[in-house]
């Protein structure tokens, strides 16, 4: 069977059902021992912020928790698009799946961030470009998830959900460059491809491991997620 | 090895406060997801 057939053929709810079983089951095992390997290095090995003290620790679920709050919601726009152009029952399922997690993730985002805040800036809110536009994206799963359950036709709530969600993408580089286009209160990106990391590699290490821990969660989550809502449409 | 003690590692050099409060959250949001996922799993088997 060539590669093309078979994506049409998981795209299928049914018979992606066991597929997504297999896949989350492999997904929660790495996560779990990521997670481990990940606290281990951000807790026994990597060395205490010579200027934060302790409390930069707080940066092993902060990060990855964000990056995971922005990933998440392109991709869940994503799934919807495709939900929209072509009117693909899967597609809107996943969009659909991945929304509660994505949400949480940004609320962990906002509230490390917070509790980071207070220690380091003297203050748990600040109305900065990046906080605001973070706020934002919680706002905006929350409506997704609201809208979709306020309609009852499901192929009225994938559409409508999925035009707030293409709507909405517009804010995520917002969120990501805020800290370049405005004078934030916000450190700028710790981690960049084209700089050498700022941070000593041990916390570097462990912020990476902790970021894959979070992805593979998220996976797992949401396609345990998505066979619950094809069992319950199909 | 960065802790003298357990005594220590929980005081987070006087931050402990804020370090558990934001990994305490977290791990509650996590129980929180994976106890709604396993619910919502048996009800739609059943």
């Amino acid at each position: 069977m060539s590669a093309a057939i078979r994506w049409f053929w998981f795209a299928s709810p049914q018979t992606f059902f066991p597929l997504a079983g297999r896949i989350a089951l492999a997904c929660w095992a790495g996560a779990a021992v990521l997670a481990a390997a990940g606290l281990y290095v951000g807790f026994f090995v990597a060395p205490t912020d010579a200027q934060q003290g302790e409390a930069y620790r707080i940066i092993f679920i902060h990060v990855p928790a964000a990056w995971m709050s922005m990933f998440l919601y392109v991709v869940m726009a994503f799934w919807a698009a495709l939900g929209l152009a072509f009117n693909t029952r899967l597609s809107s399922m996943m969009a659909s799946a991945i929304a509660p997690t994505g949400a949480w993730m940004t609320f962990l985002a906002l509230w490390t961030g917070a509790l980071w805040g207070r220690p380091t800036w003297g203050a748990y809110w600040v109305w900065d470009a990046r906080l605001t536009s973070e706020l934002i994206l919680l706002f905006l799963y929350l409506g997704f998830m609201a809208l979709q359950a306020a309609i009852d036709d499901p192929r009225r709530a994938n559409r409508a959900g999925a035009l707030l969600a293409i709507v909405g993408v517009v804010n995520v580089p917002i969120i990501y460059f805020s800290v370049q286009w405005w004078n934030t209160l916000h450190q700028g990106a710790s981690v960049s491809l084209t700089r050498a990391p700022s941070m000593a590699s041990t916390m570097l290490a462990g912020m990476l491991l902790m970021a894959l821990a979070l992805w593979l969660y998220s996976i797992a989550a949401s396609l345990t997620r998505v066979r619950c809502i094809i069992r319950e449409r199909e | 090895m960065n802790w003298g003690g357990w005594s220590e590692f929980w005081a987070m050099g006087g931050y402990g406060f804020y370090v558990w409060g934001s990994y305490g959250v977290m791990l509650a949001c996590l129980a929180l997801e994976i106890v709604l996922l396993r619910r919502r799993a048996r009800e739609v088997k059943a």
